[in-house]
């Protein structure tokens, strides 16, 4: 066992009301530059939809990640170390401006200082890379809210096997929102791929850096990201990513994302896992083992021996106490709710996600059934507006099950606390049926729903 | 302003300067027609202030002060700001104008019912519901830092329900979507209303609904019917005490005391906390909602001597006209009146039958002929009888079980149509009746423009000058503009549309009926006069009379006119207007091309028809041409290029919130915050108070030439909270213009004041507190309070003025002594003032409430408290809630657990009114009516239909994603995250129709102008509708329109003003006026448009 810290972030989904203040308090802090205009290290995507860079999901297309082959060992996906040396030049797997978006500025001056003239003045889109006036047909966040998603949506690449399921029409209509930073990788891809080694996993947190000494442009970390949280700064030729606003976390403060989410969905916190384990974890067969492969890999503070073995290794005390206080690891292993994007990717991603749930679908209001009758409840599951399936392509690599597992959960808390709401007594039964204690179920409660400053990070 | 610098080079005065530019017909028209083309020129600040001052000064001498007037809206966020052009605005006699209603965020169902603005649950109070309807509220959109508090209830097994047409953001949070269909709600309502009626009222009594609404609602109170002589009777007013052989019939305020019958007595009874009882001295101690030993009936079935037919209008036909249709209810006769209970009409009206009852009723819910029925509302909203039925249960089911923890957040999806108000009060009866209201968790969320200024009295005090003069010149700006923006040429409105066969109207116009509502004191209107107010004193002095009876005397002989009688005669037009905090252009300004036409004299886009002879008003003077480019002088302070300042004359730089000192407060939050300068402002720009303070100095050093003091006669309207709304018994409408009764200011006319305006003392008054606040006090909300003391720690935390009119008075001088003088005059921020208006109003009301505020007599929250975090408020009377031990705020619990009345003739919550105008609109009691028809009225293509220029759609302008109302549609940022410029979102559907892809260019065009945008083409959005967000600001990627080669237009270029007459009535009980309380909305959700693919997309620019 060699123990490790890792800081992990989990997003409650079913929270995300879609504002994006996270994407621009981002944008404020770090990519506000020349040479970075396109890049948003966090950006908001409405799903189903393209998602950005446009299809970023689709590996087949990008070749980002990491493959297990035959032999059961790991390879990137994009071809080893001879393939990319011979690539170094041309990188072919590589977004272009096109995919992410042209960024543009408006003629803005044009309102002040307009001669006297025919018609009304007005500031037109100039664009950025070539600073001619444009036509905007493309952006950071082009399908929000579904706009043109009955053009665009089809293409999303989690819909493949389930085309049937989802139609883009009125009546069928669903959505919501998947906020998106780098996912600080136990099993980083963009670190393998680099060949100037200028990509590091910090050791005492796990915060993945491009180091812009040594960073030599190659760009091969991009190709090798699957969620293309690295962007390319066409200024000083080098890469840029998310950095998990280290200063700040060095400092005691969140992330500017989760300082600024007003939807408060986001919780920070320390998780400590076997260092060990990983690369195994990262190779089982199945995909659909991922899941829970990679919540093996995490140590439990609460045991004595993993806090001895974290202090061996170096671990200070007072990260030990945070890992046990870690609201992370309560939503990741105490009350298993929270499921990690993409997992099939074999990056160990640590950035993880609560699932939506959503209105029940017209099924239920024509026969005039309650989805928050106890009895009903698990019904409504089944019929929900989000097809599980979709969710099921996003965090367990199309495994349903789990995904239900945690909608369950979430729904079997509504009906409990509703009891109590209302004065009755609470019902434990209700909390038994998704294997969890009364008491369990009013902490999770407490942990998503009251969910203050204080227990979030 | 190259004619300003030579005119000032000929004249050396800058008035005279001015005078030369507007006075010339040529100069004008060269300067005006140019406006909003480019051109702008810089200056300094001296040069600028200087022609700002000059052409107020020369307004003021050559027109009146009235002929001047501000807007600023939402003071609530930055009230001292606010309060800089207002104070010189009022302390000049110029109105200002009001912002709630002309943005149609007032719901005038609100005044109406519960005889207040707008009282609200703060967010955190979502948190207490049992069951929460989000009904038109976008909550993720709209209350974005709120919203937590939605998403996260639901786990407290919280059920939410979302009722949009569209797949709206908040709809991914609820249980379930109803996808009412637009501007329908009312029809969905009120079929939730017949089960909830049906099941908990007719066929079975709850003890819990029952209680209540004996106490706080007039569902007990008997209506006289009138007898139609053909066996049926039609709706009539309230049985009054001044009706009835009773003990009160000779009470003070007889006619004021509306009646119910008592069934432990078995006779008529009076009952404490009518309106008779808020005023005189026989009523103190008895203005509660304690019942004593009455036991109201709610309804007389009962106890019924006999049944009756009533005659209730339905408005459901296809061509939207009203059909009658009878029902009988239980009667009384006494005294020779016929009387029932308003429970018994709501259910009739309903259509909830009783065993015994004649006339039609429905067989079952699946009847869709009856109005009412849950089948019957499918045919227009789309929604599932089933669900319907289903919801209204839970929804009756969950006030039992939580008792009164059912909450609904109404937007401005169910607020912005021409008849929101009736929209407003379907949905009101379903969290009345059932005991939500005044409860934390329960009741009414109406979250739309109406953010609270909670220290409201300092605020009032200050931002209106009441210190130095009363009354204030306040306009509500919906009337404003429909007047001097010349809209209401354009309107055909008459009477068949708006009476319901009544007759009431017969003959007239909405002009004409806002013409009366002007000449009676129900509605402001400034300018007043065809002459200038300080003209009319000075001709009273001459003629030795009191300027009053001169005006009464000269109305009378018709030598003198309202200026609203003959809007396009120059002497009546609005010359001068300042906007600061504003976008007017860019936001607001529903007819948009109108303004640019009438008002600005600059290109617009405009293809309607001025009404035809047989269309227009009668009473007022309609020269053949309107008059075009009115006003003299924009000016606007602003910190960006707005729609607003392109087309001003004056552009000022203006401070952002983060480079000032001022307040904040919200009704989402129970806290007062400030704010802070980060920087100094940058360049040039100053603050607004530092702004407006600059042209008050130098208008007062050319006021002493020009204008010296003057008298300025003022006419108000008869005020809400005062005596004057018992101007009219029974709301029965005479005109003293036809001789049915004698003018009387105060009574059937507009209140006539005299202000004394010492022209050269305007700098002094605005930076210093005026002895009034000493002298009279201050009174707000009908509450009386004496500040002396406070005044008196003003003037040791301010320092005193050492010299001129303000000598010895508070100083004024800086923004932190006006934010502390609001905080210091306010309940809300002095524990002391609180108590002390609550023991005030505790000897009216003979209950105890001063201990609500108890807990906090000794605080004083200061701005600089206000600096170091933000502060809770104090419960205090300006509000209807109690936030004493810590609670969260939710309106009118303290009517209903201290059972203060609310301000309502009936001291209740009111669903009948019976006035005549609301009778004679078929709208006595709520009633679903849909959305106009503008094929019938204005000759649009119908909806669906498809020609030439596109396809026909319903049009509506919802809250955009990242700019409400005015500010940052501009931002690189935001704009990089959504379509870079003005969009219009369609369904697939439509846009298939027409060959429309997304992003294609598209072109909208109505009667009123054209859009030119993007389209963006979603399945989220339902058939027949499009979305055009509001305040997309013009300046951005708008290219020049297929049709004209002009500039494309803006959201408002399709939109118009519709007066509802509902909205204008005045001088009775409730419906009486009060600054952004009641008044005509600026709606605009009945408009529709065609829509078409441009036919090059290659645009110009």
């Amino acid at each position: 066992m060699r123990v490790m810290a890792q800081m992990a972030m989990v997003m409650n989904l079913d929270k995300c009301i879609g504002c994006h203040t996270c994407s621009v308090t981002c944008k404020q802090a770090w990519t506000n530059r020349t040479g970075t205009e396109y890049v948003w290290f966090n950006n908001v995507e409405t799903r189903p939809g393209l998602g950005y860079p446009r299809r970023y999901e689709d590996q087949e297309e990008w070749q980002g990640g990491w493959v297990r082959k035959s032999n059961g060992r790991l390879a990137l996906k994009a071809g080893g170390r001879v393939k990319k040396l011979l690539n170094i030049f041309s990188n072919p797997k590589m977004p272009s401006i096109d995919d992410y978006y042209e960024p543009w500025t408006y003629d803005y001056e044009t309102l002040i200082n307009a001669p006297q003239q025919q018609n009304f003045p007005v500031a037109r889109p100039m664009s950025l890379i070539s600073g001619k006036p444009m036509n905007v047909s493309w952006s950071a966040n082009w399908d929000d809210d579904l706009g043109g998603a009955h053009e665009y949506a089809p293409k999303d690449p989690m819909l493949k096997g389930i085309e049937d399921k989802v139609k883009f029409e009125f009546e069928q209509t669903f959505m919501f929102y998947l906020p998106r930073i780098c996912e600080h990788c136990l099993n980083p891809s963009c670190m393998a791929s680099c060949p100037s080694g200028a990509i590091y996993k910090r050791a005492e947190d796990g915060i993945v850096l491009v180091d812009q000494e040594k960073c030599r442009g190659w760009r091969m970390c991009i190709s090798g990201c699957p969620y293309k949280k690295i962007y390319f700064n066409h200024k000083t030729g080098k890469a840029e990513k998310c950095t998990f606003c280290y200063p700040r976390i060095e400092v005691g403060i969140p992330t500017v994302c989760s300082e600024t989410c007003v939807g408060r969905l986001r919780y920070i916190g320390l998780m400590l896992y076997d260092a060990d384990a990983v690369l195994g974890a990262a190779s089982v067969e199945n995909d659909t083992d991922l899941y829970a492969a990679q919540r093996n890999v995490f140590l439990d503070p609460e045991d004595p021996a993993v806090r001895q073995a974290a202090e061996r290794a170096g671990i200070p005390a007072d990260w030990i106490d945070a890992a046990r206080r870690s609201p992370v690891k309560k939503l990741i292993l105490d009350y298993q709710v929270a499921l990690p994007l993409h997992p099939e990717y074999r990056t160990m991603p640590m950035v993880w996600y609560i699932p939506p749930l959503s209105p029940v679908v017209d099924v239920i209001k024509d026969t005039g059934h309650d989805a928050e009758d106890q009895g009903n409840l698990f019904a409504a599951i089944d019929t929900l507006r989000i097809p599980v399936e979709y969710l099921a392509n996003l965090f367990t690599a199309g495994d349903v099950a789990p995904v239900e597992g945690v909608l369950k959960k979430l729904a079997a808390m509504r009906s409990f606390m509703r009891d109590i709401n209302l004065g009755n007594d609470p019902n434990a039964e209700i909390a038994g049926s998704v294997g969890m204690s009364a008491e369990a179920m009013y902490e999770m409660f407490r942990l998503l729903a009251i969910a203050k400053y204080a227990d979030r990070y | 302003m190259d004619m300003f610098r030579e005119a000032k080079q000929k004249y050396g005065d800058p008035v005279l300067a001015y005078a030369s530019i507007v006075q010339d017909p040529e100069k004008a028209k060269a300067y005006k027609s140019a406006r909003g083309k480019g051109g702008l020129v810089r200056s300094t600040w001296d040069e600028v202030v200087d022609l700002v001052a000059a052409a107020h000064v020369y307004t003021v001498k050559r027109w009146g002060p009235d002929r001047i007037a501000g807007f600023s809206p939402i003071p609530a966020m930055s009230p001292v700001s606010y309060s800089s052009g207002a104070r010189f605005l009022e302390l000049i006699g110029a109105p200002m104008l009001s912002f709630y209603d002309w943005y149609a965020d007032l719901p005038n169902a609100s005044p109406q019912m519960f005889g207040d603005q707008t009282d609200v649950p703060e967010s955190g109070d979502w948190w207490d519901a049992g069951y929460l309807m989000m009904w038109g509220s976008n909550v993720p959109l709209t209350r974005t830092p709120d919203a937590h508090w939605m998403t996260e209830a639901r786990y407290r097994g919280q059920k939410v329900i979302a009722i949009a047409p569209d797949y709206a953001e908040n709809v991914k949070f609820a249980d379930e979507w109803v996808t009412c269909a637009p501007g329908q709600d009312g029809a969905l309502a009120m079929a939730m209303g017949h089960v909830v009626l049906k099941e908990f009222f007719a066929d079975k009594q709850v003890p819990f609904f029952v209680d209540y609404n004996q106490q706080y609602t007039d569902l007990p109170f008997l209506i006289s019917l009138q007898d139609n002589g053909d066996g049926t009777f039609a709706l009539g007013k309230n049985l009054v005490a001044g009706d009835l052989d009773i003990p009160e019939k000779d009470s003070e305020n007889a006619m004021w005391k509306p009646a119910v019958f008592d069934r432990r007595g078995g006779q008529i009874a009076i009952p404490n906390g009518t309106l008779g009882d808020r005023y005189g001295d026989e009523g103190l101690g008895k203005w509660n909602l304690q019942l004593g030993d009455l036991d109201p009936a709610l309804s007389l079935y009962d106890v019924r001597d006999d049944t009756a037919l009533v005659a209730f209008p339905r408005f459901d036909s296809v061509d939207g006209n009203v059909t009658y249709e009878s029902r009988g209810v239980p009667i009384k006769r006494i005294g020779g009146h016929v009387v029932t209970t308003v429970l018994d009409l709501l259910l009739a009206q309903y259509a909830v039958g009783r065993e015994g009852l004649p006339g039609t009723w429905p067989a079952s819910y699946d009847d869709d002929t009856i109005a009412g029925t849950p089948a019957w509302q499918e045919q227009f909203t789309s929604v599932p009888a089933a669900q319907v039925t289903r919801l209204a249960r839970e929804w009756g089911q969950n006030a039992i079980d939580t008792e009164g923890r059912g909450m609904i957040l109404m937007g401005a999806g169910t607020n912005h149509w021409y008849h929101s108000d009736q929209i407003y009060r379907t949905m009101l009866v379903l969290t009345t009746i059932t005991g939500c209201q005044g409860r934390n968790g329960g009741g009414w969320g109406h979250y739309v423009g109406q953010e609270k200024v909670r220290p409201i009295m300092g605020f009032q005090h200050m931002a209106f000058a009441l210190d130095w003069h009363r009354p204030p010149r306040h306009m509500n700006q919906t009337a404003y503009w429909y007047v001097n923006a010349s809209q209401y040429r354009y309107d055909t409105f008459t009477a068949d549309e708006l009476d319901s066969g009544t007759g009431i109207f017969a003959g007239k116009g909405v002009m004409d009926l806002l013409a009366l509502s002007v000449r009676l004191g129900w509605s402001p209107s400034y300018p007043t006069f065809t002459r200038s107010s300080l003209t009319l004193a000075d001709e009273a002095e001459a003629a030795g009379m009191a300027p009053a009876d001169y005006v009464v005397a000269q109305l009378k002989s018709g030598e003198l006119k309202f200026a609203i009688e003959d809007p396009e005669a120059e002497e009546n037009h609005p010359r001068i207007l300042s906007l600061w905090r504003s976008n007017l252009f860019g936001s607001s300004a529903k007819g948009n091309e109108y303004f640019l036409k009438h008002l600005l004299g600059t290109d617009h886009a405009l293809s309607a028809h001025e009404a035809d002879p047989g269309t227009r008003p009668a009473g007022i003077v309609w020269p053949e041409k309107a008059a075009e480019a009115k006003l003299d002088l924009l000016t606007t302070l602003d910190f960006r290029m707005t729609s607003s300042t392109l087309f001003s004359d004056v552009v000022l730089p203006a401070a952002t919130w983060y480079e000032k000192h001022d307040l904040s407060t919200t009704d989402m939050h129970p806290f007062v915050h400030s704010f802070n300068p980060a920087i100094a402002p940058p360049w040039q720009s100053k603050t607004d108070w530092e702004t407006w303070k600059a042209i008050a100095k130098r208008f007062s050093e050319l006021a002493v030439d020009h204008l010296g003091v003057r008298k300025d006669v003022v006419a108000k309207p008869l005020w809400h909270d005062t005596p004057e709304a018992m101007a009219t018994v029974h709301g029965a409408v005479k005109d003293w213009r036809t001789g049915e009764v004698e003018p009387i200011p105060g009574k059937t006319l507009p209140v006539l004041a005299v202000a004394e305006r010492d022209y050269p003392a305007t700098y002094d008054k605005m930076t210093s507190i005026g002895p009034l606040m000493e002298k009279v006090g201050m009174l707000t909300k009908g509450v009386s309070y004496d500040v002396k003391r406070e005044i008196g720690i003003l003037r040791q935390r301010n320092g005193t003025a050492t010299t001129g009119a303000g000598a010895g008075q508070p100083r004024l001088e800086t923004d932190i002594h006006v934010a502390d003088a609001i905080l210091h005059l306010s309940g809300t921020t002095n524990g002391h003032l609180a108590t002390h208006g609550f023991k005030n109003v505790e000897k009216r009301t003979g209950t105890e409430l001063h201990d609500l505020s108890a807990e906090h007599e000794g605080k004083q929250i200061t701005f600089a408290d206000t600096q170091i975090q933000p502060i809770p408020v104090i419960t205090s009377p300006e509000w209807s809630g109690s936030e004493s031990g810590g609670r969260r705020y939710a309106p009118f619990t303290i009517n209903i657990e201290r059972h203060k009345p609310f301000h309502t003739l009936t001291g209740r919550q009111q669903f009948y009114l019976d006035h005549d105008w609301m009778i004679g609109m078929g709208e006595a009691l709520p009633i679903y009516r849909p959305p106009l028809n503008m094929t019938r009225l204005f000759g649009e293509t119908p909806i669906g239909e498809q020609n030439e220029l596109g396809v026909s759609v319903r049009y509506l302008t919802p809250h955009n994603k990242w700019s409400i109302h005015s500010e940052y549609q501009d931002n690189l940022f935001m704009l990089s995250l959504s379509r870079g410029g003005q969009t219009i979102w369609m369904s697939d559907v439509d846009a298939a129709k027409v060959g429309i892809k997304d992003n294609d260019w598209i072109e909208a065009v109505n009667r009123n102008g054209v859009v030119a945008a993007r389209a963006i083409v979603s399945h989220r959005m339902p058939e027949g509708t499009v979305y055009m967000h509001h305040a997309q600001d013009r300046l951005i990627d708008v290219p020049l329109t297929e049709r004209d080669k002009k500039r494309g237009g803006i959201h408002n270029s399709l939109t118009r003003i519709l007066i509802k007459p509902s909205h204008i009535i005045g001088g009775y009980a409730q419906f009486a006026y009060f600054f952004n309380y009641i008044g005509p909305t600026g709606n605009n959700r009945d408009e529709v448009t065609m829509i078409r693919r441009r036919t090059n997309q290659k645009v110009e620019y």
